[in-house]
């Protein structure tokens, strides 16, 4: 298109240009379609019973779309109005879903912030009145991190591995039906509902197992929910690295599980970073599993492995369910504290993908 | 995306490797190869466990169970004689699904499109790091702000799909209550997977390969057909596992649905009124209180939530896998 | 450079983490009377009935802030939650709103070493028809009345049956919007319980911690059916009374024959002190008497269920003491003050007494 504008000054090449695209509507055509819109939808409102200004905005876009709609099919034909009611039609579902997200988003902020505050992040809940003001989340953050950071422990390596297993060993050796098999079940663990997963750990090791509810329980359950995650967006960046790479390591005679570890791995690090770190994120806000796996808490425990230990999704639970005014306000800001917690680990992950990511060649 | 990779049939060239190494293989691969593959292992026993864990548990229950447990509404497992079955359950979580994803996949997809293809450069930036980052926030503020606020705001709605659509069965609400219903479970949903939707397809979207699209454009197509004839066939199959995932989200979304709904064990398909109950949210409900049989009824209403899950991504991937040799192909 | 860059980035990350862990601590100002609290230092966890979580939430924030050694965790998980916890040995002690059911009394024998474990009634709740209709500050409900809301057959405000019991006061002619719970729930179940023994014939749902009803709308807790009465314009539910005073809605008088009688902690104490005892020796599983016209009726005791005798050595001194400050005058007065309601009379004294049975 720029092409064609560079040569604005020649009339015969505008002319030419107006052949060729056929007839367009004018570039006011859109805005004016609105305003006529609008105006006519106010109109409809005083003569008829629409009512209130949703209604009225309904009508005025519904009058919009069929406008122009209809004169650019006069104009310029099917193909083009048809592109006009698409543009007009994605334009319109952005704004319409981007609504409710940002009220759930403004909603939590501003009832949130209104308990925020540095004791808030730095006491605990022990001794305070479901009644009373005050109190923090201080042993519940403590918790999550602690319960996602042992998960992750556990959970980003062995993704890892399984994932260097499925892409670089066992397409070739005598496992490829393993692999295959392992890969199948991946997928499945991908599905399996977090409160199908709690009551797994609740049933195998809290009741037959006999081991006491704790952090760790909960790290297990995120663990599981956390795996299938890790190993497929390893498995996408290590398939990305250039098998160009692998070959010139293979010539130099070093030796696969080095070529993995100093080649393949290196270059594939930020992405497969960056999608633990997605994993961590979507795991730190899950609350079914751990209301079956810990024992909740009001003091600070750093001992995920013995004894009541809270975490974020579980104090907001146990905050709102206490129904009082105070303690739904520190429901809220629990939830504050649990987005920017999940949004700063999505912004890392980001940012280490934006600056480190792999590249394609 | 399956243009980008190599074909996954052989996409490391090992025996290339092999050739070049010599036969013996070394004591380091060894080492690495048992730990890559015990990892494997270790995630395939633990699915194992998982699905024999459920199994084990569910039978006590089954056994004890005097109604069908397929085709039984009521749930009353720790009553003796026990009566419990999954009827209204499969109802309730099929009907949430499907009004999320009636609405969220469409949307979801717009929203991607806009974010891709439509907007600025630079505002398409910001867009698609606030869509993904809200895919992250986590459920349970969905299931808060849903009670709160947006349950409140739905009820105009019912009654508007009501007054004007009520010809049509699903729309009918015959108790003038229209709170805490199905439809609101649903559009809580759909809002909830909205993001996870766009941001996977938002991804697919911009891989599609430039000269895809400069082709279709220096055809003289429209933007729609461009998209229509360059983007959506490439990225049909990450669009399906977006939706997919989308879907596997829904069907197990428990203490948003829990908090939301107005549980019931019957089957109303009025989806305006109040009532309603999904496998997620009954365990979430019931588990409190359930003794013995009632916790085996839950752990084997689990079971088919994971059946169901299972047979959607096998579904999916079936999809999937066609729609990579078709591409394969070209 | 990227991978020292992607380094950065996590060094980042964990020294943030770091930082905060470094920080914290217990919060918990409160002063509070020192009573007659012998402090014994130690941790225990309990779990089981949401009914009593929040005067538990007060008991425990007491004796913490007398006893600093002493920690105490107690998780509203619900009552079948908290008894399969305390057979399995993760807790102290469980809080149900029912007795030990013959099966589960069996296994929690069997998880206390030496001795029986026993139901001992600590705290009560009365349970409330709240509502929410503009205008009415005084509504009377006797049992068909209330069984006739929660079973549809009574579906507006004006009807002639709620009129005839309230003379005088001027009654909306709108529909009714039921709330009942929709978890399983004790409340649920002695609110049936009530109805099946005062209203046989209008009422054929039938008693469980389930509600069986059909029609009206459920919410999710004692908070949800508080929050979804305040938020609706003529509703009515079931809700425990302090959660009714905690969000500060209108409650039902209730008359069973013998005139209307208000819900007040107590009002409901009455009821409660008359049940009679069916369990025996030190277990005081109660039978309350639910057609009663000297209290408010609708009431429901929750019991701290642990082992008269064997429990766990490193439990033992923590639990007792705990439980003899709740059931200590100190203890029972603080329940009053928060909408609950205490045990008092002839019942205290056997409660005082099972708490200091227990032992090795």
């Amino acid at each position: 298109m720029s092409g064609i504008t560079s040569f604005e000054g020649d009339q015969s090449t505008a002319l030419l240009r107006m052949a060729l695209s056929g007839r367009r509507l004018p570039r006011w055509g859109v805005p004016a379609a609105a305003v006529v819109a609008l105006a006519a939808a106010i109109g409809l409102n005083a003569v008829t019973g629409i009512d209130g200004v949703a209604g009225t905005l309904v009508v005025a876009i519904l009058l919009f779309v069929a406008g122009q709609t209809g004169w650019s099919f006069s104009v310029e034909g099917r193909r083009h109005a048809l592109d006009r009611l698409a543009t007009t039609a994605i334009y319109a579902t952005f704004a319409l879903a981007l609504a409710p997200l940002i009220g759930l988003l403004a909603t939590v902020v501003v009832k949130g912030s209104q308990v925020l505050s540095s004791s808030f992040l730095t006491t605990s809940m022990r001794s305070v009145s479901p009644r009373s003001e005050g109190g923090g989340l201080y042993h519940a953050l403590l918790g999550t991190l602690e319960q996602v950071g042992i998960a992750a422990l556990i959970g980003v390596p062995l993704g890892i591995l399984t994932a260097i297993y499925l892409v670089e060993y066992a397409p070739s050796g005598s496992s490829r039906h393993l692999a295959r098999v392992v890969s199948f079940f991946v997928d499945v663990m991908t599905g399996v509902p977090s409160v199908v997963v709690g009551l797994f750990v609740y049933t195998a090791f809290v009741l037959t197992l006999g081991m006491q509810r704790s952090g760790f329980a909960a790290s297990i359950a995120l663990t599981i929910l956390m795996l299938p995650v890790v190993v497929r967006s390893t498995e996408e960046m290590l398939r990305i690295v250039p098998r160009s790479l692998r070959e010139a390591s293979y010539a130099l005679g070093i030796p696969k599980w080095r070529t993995i570890l100093k080649i393949v791995m290196p270059t594939a690090i930020a992405g497969i970073i960056t999608g633990a770190m997605l994993a961590i994120a979507r795991v730190a806000g899950e609350t079914a599993p751990l209301l079956l796996t810990t024992f909740l808490s009001q003091s600070i425990n750093p001992d995920p492995f013995t004894g009541p230990q809270s975490a974020l999704p579980t104090f907001i639970w146990d905050q709102f369910s206490s129904g009082t005014d105070a303690s739904v306000n520190r429901a809220w800001g629990g939830a504050l504290v649990l987005i920017i917690l999940v949004m700063v680990l999505y912004a890392v992950a980001k940012i280490i993908a934006r600056f480190a990511g792999v590249k394609k060649l | 995306m399956s243009t980008t990779l190599e074909p996954t049939g052989t996409p490391v060239p090992s025996s290339a490797a092999r050739g070049i190494t010599g036969a013996s293989v070394r004591p380091g691969d060894r080492v690495f190869l048992g730990l890559s593959r015990g990892a494997g292992l270790l995630i395939l026993l633990t699915m194992a466990s998982i699905a024999i864990f459920l199994v084990v548990k569910a039978i006590p229950a089954l056994q004890a169970n005097t109604a069908n447990f397929l085709t039984s509404t009521a749930w009353f497992p720790d009553q003796s004689p026990a009566v419990f079955g999954i009827a209204a359950l499969v109802f309730g979580t099929v009907m949430t699904s499907i009004v999320a994803m009636v609405l969220a996949v469409p949307v979801g997809i717009g929203i991607a499109l806009f974010i891709a293809h439509y907007a600025p450069r630079r505002l398409a930036t910001a867009l698609g790091f606030v869509t993904d980052l809200l895919a992250a926030v986590p459920s349970i503020i969905f299931g808060m702000w849903g009670l709160q606020f947006l349950t409140p705001h739905m009820e105009g709605l019912g009654e508007w799909l009501n007054t004007y659509l009520g010809f049509i069965p699903i729309f009918t609400n015959t108790l003038g209550l229209y709170s805490k219903s199905i439809l609101i479970a649903g559009v809580v949903l759909a809002i909830m997977i909205l993001p996870t939707i766009s941001a996977i397809t938002r991804e697919v979207f911009v891989q599609v390969p430039r000269d895809h699209i400069e082709a279709a454009l220096a055809l003289g197509a429209t933007r729609w057909e461009m998209v229509r004839l360059s983007i959506f066939p490439f990225a049909k199959p990450g669009m399906i596992s977006a939706a997919m995932l989308g879907l596997g989200r829904a069907l197990g979304e428990t203490i948003a649905v829990a908090l939301i709904l107005s549980a019931s064990y019957d089957i109303n398909r009025h989806i305006t009124e109040p009532g309603g109950n999904t496998f997620a949210a009954n365990i979430a409900l019931r588990w409190n209180e359930a003794g013995p049989i009632g916790l085996s009824a839950l752990v084997a209403s689990g079971l088919v939530l994971f059946v169901i899950t299972l047979v959607v991504n096998m579904g999916a991937r079936a999809v999937i896998a066609r729609r990579a040799e078709f591409s394969g192909a070209n | 450079m990227n991978r020292t860059r992607t380094m950065s980035f996590a060094a980042l990350a964990v020294t943030g983490a770091l930082a905060l862990t470094a920080c914290g601590s217990d919060g918990g100002t409160a002063v509070t009377d020192s009573t007659s609290i012998s402090c014994v230092s130690g941790a225990i966890k309990a779990s089981g009935s949401s009914a009593q979580k929040n005067a538990v939430a007060e008991w425990v924030n007491t004796y913490q802030t007398a006893c600093t050694g002493a920690t105490i965790d107690y998780q509203a998980n619900g009552s079948g939650a908290g008894i399969t916890d305390f057979i399995n040995k993760q807790t102290a002690f469980a809080g149900s709103d029912s007795p030990l059911k013959e099966e589960d009394k069996t296994k929690a024998d069997a998880r206390c070493a030496t001795g029986p474990a026993i139901d001992i009634p600590m705290v009560g709740g009365a349970i409330v028809a709240a509502y929410n209709v503009a205008g009415v500050d005084k509504l009377i409900l006797t049992p068909d009345l209330i069984a006739g809301i929660f079973s549809n057959e009574i579906t507006k405000w004006n009807d002639p049956k709620i009129a005839a019991a309230n003379a005088g006061v001027t009654l909306p002619d709108a529909t009714i919007a039921q709330f009942h719970r929709s978890d399983s729930s004790g409340t649920t179940d002695n609110f049936t319980k009530y109805l099946t023994a005062t209203a046989a014939t209008a009422w054929t749902s039938g008693a469980g911690k389930e509600w069986k009803a059909t029609g009206g709308q459920g919410a999710k807790g004692n908070d949800g059916i508080g929050a979804a009465i305040k938020a609706t314009a003529n509703s009515i539910g079931y809700v425990e009374l302090s959660f009714a005073l905690d969000n500060k809605l209108s409650t039902a008088w209730v008359d069973n024959g013998g005139g209307a009688i208000e819900p007040t902690s107590t009002t409901a104490a009455a009821t409660v002190a008359s049940a009679t005892v069916k369990g025996t020796g030190n277990d005081l599983a109660l039978t309350i008497d639910y057609t009663t016209k000297t209290g408010y009726p609708i009431v429901l005791v929750t019991y701290e269920i642990t082992c008269e005798k064997g429990l766990d050595a490193g439990l033992l001194d923590l639990t007792k003491s705990f439980l003899t400050f709740t059931s200590s005058d100190a203890g029972q007065s603080k329940l009053t003050e928060f909408g609950y309601v205490p045990i008092t009379g002839d019942l205290l004294t056997k409660v005082r007494a099972a708490v200091s049975s227990l032992s090795a």
